[in-house]
């Protein structure tokens, strides 16, 4: 890890100041440290690390929070901060959009660490270096695999939270993030296979085997891809792998769910939602198979945590039971705004960004059935696996995916492999067509660290865990032009 | 110039300078200073949500030792003891990790690629007379959107005496404003705010917003005549750079653009593109210090000329490089203008679509070039030539090589600038120049 300027940093002194210019204060420091290393086609392509370390200053004037952002950690800098954060706030509140209390920044004190075997720090450069050259080298099954590239993403984060109020809160996370990638060419075609796990782990995912094994596999199948049929169109069944059921839950479940969404604040970029508030409690989300959680206590889950960027307490909750719409995802500014039930997930990129309300983990509860069982129940369908491709309208209702791998199955037998399956839809039929979920056995946990929203713009993990699913009566379609 | 910009600099000086002395023969080093001091003001509903000042400066080296790279950055104090102590650790953690590296092969040694210096001075408002001056002149509409202010520095030096400076002072307004759930979108930016300006800009879009109050059109999936006003023809071009421009992508067998690099296809003869940094809106020196050339022909009348290539992968495959990013997408993208007069595209487009806006696109099949996106805000059905009122949101799904190709009716003689307003991390520069742009049969699938 990278060293830190953190010895000078005072926020005892810092807030004891700011409590004189303001109704309340709140300090939030963090430091994140990422490693990046890439290998492509044997060779290393790229061995860099960054340092993102600062301090949000967050005052409550006239019933307004507005915040400055400084990585100037002395005792003159935190004033600065909070001087420039007082004066522009006391210069806005009168144009406010609502009027807050230090009710919405509650006393918060506790710890969270990531689960992890082995401290990413204990874990040498060279043993990552030393894996994804493994990768590389056994994806080398064809000449045909024109592209071999596999990465590591190593990020250690340590976020610290104090209130004029009293909070003390202290959170560190370990997070990796793996891509190993082939690309299988001939003439004008060309097919991508990827193996991406991720999570809060330790230095124990750098097993050897286990990325030559991964990256042989996501070799053979570009390969495969490279000669299958393109994927037939029409409407017919359609069974999802966990690893595209990670951006159906995103993207159609998660963001139509944000309550700052459905108040308008993301309006203007990311959108709004067809989710109205009057829809809590009322709208059949999905089918009665459909149980959706927000579970920020799931171990090893990429956006596990403890506490929000708000000094929220975060606990586990169902949005949506039995396929009812129960509770949005909005945290204390959004609940105060709305009067709905929400969740703790006031969450900022880093320490120059305000909190927002984004996900966290957002997961769909396992069912009761195989794989097999599934399969069974199919007479003409395709089942896919992993995300490709993805595109929903601003409200989050017409969605078109692709994934990288397809394969038919025909009356209730998986058959041969299909290159370029897609599917649209939209979100709320397209739900209540959900007519089978997997067992407990059959769940798969993924994550991205790229979920984009917000103004200014943030770029935030979630994670997303869930069985395969088998949607019934899907338009269903391939590539070309 | 402004006190933030000056001590940067200053700083900046002074870091490099203590970093190239403390390098042993053998080594080499580039430095890179990102830095800004921006106020971000959020609106939704025409008051204020959220109001944020960011004052951050990022140092990145990259550190050249017996043929192996590392790049290390962090982000700096402002207190220059301070600063100068972490990166004299931060180099020798540098030297120390290269050593348990392998050797690059495709390593482009360090060179001197001359000098610059650009700053632009502007005339911004401070926080309180900013929301002032949206919220009064927009009285009355339900505005959302992003107000985002300051200077913006990129900097570069390193151990040849290459050394490159620019800063910009700058504000935008990326806003939309909603009668219900219909909406018109606008972006107001430059460096000296114009109240005359403002309210003409936000004038526009009401007007906009208003053809939104004509009746609904219920308009089904199917092939239609379709006018991409610029902003939307802008959002279309931007996706050639995931990957479509890219030298490293083509070589690496991923390029969308694949049949048009190896001369197995082409684009309409009305279709020409380049970079052109003479537009202003972004340093010609990429992170390594190279220079773009003021203009760069990439698509001339349908035709291939150049991919963007940067140093490394014209090493790596034998290609020329043309100062490129290390991502290889354009900076400064440029559609050369049509012939169409913006006053007869009504006309012209006769009856179909008239989108202002699209979102959320992607790659739906990359082989094939083809994307699939929505429409968004100001979106209409024509016939005969005259509005006849908005559409429900529509999905398309629709190759470039026909977009672009026998597709292409015309483009409009009027480019607008589409200037960056993305925010991740830290305020973009950039940005581009597009016309509007007619095109048969596109395919809209939902």
């Amino acid at each position: 890890m990278q060293t830190t300027q953190n010895s000078n940093f005072s926020p005892e002194k810092a807030l004891g100041y700011a409590k004189t210019k303001a109704d309340w204060a709140g300090l939030r420091y963090s430091s994140e440290t990422t490693t990046y290393r890439v290998v492509r086609n044997d060779k290393p392509e790229k061995n860099s690390s960054s340092l993102e370390e600062g301090v949000m200053a967050e005052v409550l004037v006239d019933g307004h929070f507005g915040y400055a952002a400084t990585a100037d950690l002395s005792e003159a800098g935190l004033q600065r901060a909070f001087d420039q954060a007082v004066a522009t706030t006391k210069g806005l509140s009168r144009h406010k959009a609502f009027a807050f209390s230090a009710e919405q920044r509650p006393l918060a004190k506790g710890e969270y660490r990531s689960p992890r075997q082995k401290n990413l720090d204990s874990t040498s450069l060279a043993e990552i270096t030393d894996c994804l050259l493994a990768a590389s080298k056994s994806m080398k099954v064809s000449g045909l695999v024109v592209n071999r590239a596999a990465s590591a993403v190593l990020v250690q984060t340590d976020i610290q939270l104090f209130s004029s109020s009293g909070s003390a809160v202290r959170q560190s996370f370990d997070l990796v993030h793996v891509s190993c990638a082939a690309t299988a060419a001939e003439g004008a075609e060309s097919q991508t296979r990827t193996w991406a796990p991720t999570g809060q782990w330790g230095g124990e995912i750098f097993n050897r085997v286990t990325f030559a094994t991964e990256s042989e596999r996501t070799a053979k199948e570009a390969l495969e891809l490279l000669k299958a049929e393109n994927c037939p169109t029409g409407t017919m069944d359609l069974i999802l792998m966990p690893d595209q059921m990670m951006l159906q839950i995103h993207e159609s479940i998660g963001h139509p769910l944000e309550i700052d969404r459905i108040l308008g604040d993301e309006r203007n970029y990311a959108g709004w939602s067809f989710v109205k508030a009057d829809d809590f409690g009322k709208l059949q989300y999905g089918s009665k198979l459909m149980n959706v959680t927000f579970d920020p206590s799931f171990s090893g889950e990429f956006a596990s945590y403890s506490f929000d960027d708000g000094g929220y307490k975060a606990t586990k909750e169902f949005l949506i039971e039995h396929g009812r719409l129960q509770r949005g995802l909005g945290a204390l500014e959004s609940q105060k705004r709305s009067g709905l039930k929400g969740v703790a997930n006031f969450r900022s990129s880093s320490w120059n960004r305000a909190p927002i309300d984004r996900m966290a983990n957002i997961n769909l509860e396992p069912g009761t059935d195989s794989l097999e069982e599934m399969i069974s129940q199919v007479k003409k369908g395709v089942l896919m696996t992993t995300n490709r491709s993805w595109s929903i309208d601003d409200y989050r209702n017409k969605f078109q995916f692709g994934c990288e791998h397809g394969r038919l199955i025909e009356n209730g037998k998986l058959g041969k492999t299909v290159r370029n399956p897609n599917y649209r839809g939209v979100t709320v039929p397209f739900w209540n067509a959900l007519a089978a979920v997997g067992k407990r056995e059959t769940v798969g946990t993924f994550g991205t660290p790229y979920c984009g929203k917000g103004e200014p713009n943030q770029i935030i993990r979630v994670g997303h865990s869930s069985p395969p699913c088998l949607f019934r009566g899907v338009e269903v379609f391939g590539g070309g032009a | 110039m402004n006190k933030f910009v000056g001590q940067a600099k200053q700083e900046f000086q002074s870091l490099c300078d203590a970093l190239f002395q403390s390098l042993k023969s053998e080594e080499d080093l580039t430095v890179n200073l990102g830095a800004e001091n921006s106020l971000f003001v959020r609106f939704n509903g025409n008051r204020v949500r959220q109001n944020t000042n960011v004052e951050q400066l990022n140092l990145s080296l990259k550190f050249q030792s017996a043929g192996r790279t590392v790049e290390k950055s962090r982000t700096l104090s402002g207190n220059l003891e301070t600063d100068r102590n972490s990166l004299v650790q931060l180099l020798e953690a540098c030297r120390a990790e290269a050593k348990t590296l392998p050797e690059d092969p495709n390593q482009v040694p360090m060179q001197n690629n001359g000098q610059s210096n650009e700053e632009f001075q502007g005339d911004l408002l401070g926080a309180e007379a900013a929301a002032e001056a949206v919220v009064r002149t927009a009285e009355g509409s339900d505005l959302a959107g992003l107000y985002a202010s300051g200077p913006v520095i990129a900097a570069n030096r390193n151990s040849k005496n290459q050394s490159h400076w620019f800063a910009t002072e700058s504000f935008f307004l990326d806003y939309s404003l909603y009668n219900g759930p219909k909406a018109a979108k606008g972006v107001y930016a430059g460096a000296r705010w114009n109240p005359g300006d403002w309210k003409a800009n936000l004038e526009r879009t009401k007007q906009q917003l208003q053809l939104l109050g004509k009746p609904a059109q219920n308009v089904k999936p199917g092939k239609y005549k379709t006018y991409l006003a610029p902003k939307a023809f802008a959002d279309l071009i931007g996706m050639m750079s995931w990957g479509a421009l890219s030298g490293a992508t083509w070589k690496q067998g991923r390029s969308p653009f694949k049949k048009l690099a190896d001369g197995e296809a082409k684009l309409s003869p009305l279709f020409s593109v380049r970079e052109n940094f003479g537009l202003g809106l972004t340093p010609r020196f990429n992170s390594l210090g190279e220079v773009a050339p003021s203009t760069i022909s990439l698509i001339d009348r349908g035709e291939l000329r150049e991919l963007l290539v940067s140093s490394r992968t014209a090493k790596e495959f034998g290609l020329k490089a043309n100062a490129a990013g290390e991502g290889e997408g354009a900076r400064s993208l440029e559609v050369l203008p049509g012939t169409l007069d913006e006053k007869d595209v009504l006309k012209e487009l006769g009856t179909g679509l008239y989108l202002s806006n699209l979102h959320y696109l992607n790659w739906s099949d990359p082989v094939t070039a083809r994307i699939t996106g929505m429409t968004r805000y100001a979106c209409f059905w024509v016939e005969g030539g005259e509005i006849a009122g908005p559409i429900k949101d529509l999905r398309w799904d629709e190759s470039l090589y026909d977009a672009l190709g026998s597709k292409l009716m015309a483009l409009t003689s009027q480019a607008e600038i589409d200037p960056a307003v993305g925010t991740y991390f830290a305020r973009d520069l950039g940005g581009g120049k597009v016309p509007g742009a007619l095109i048969d049969q596109f395919t809209f699938t939902l």
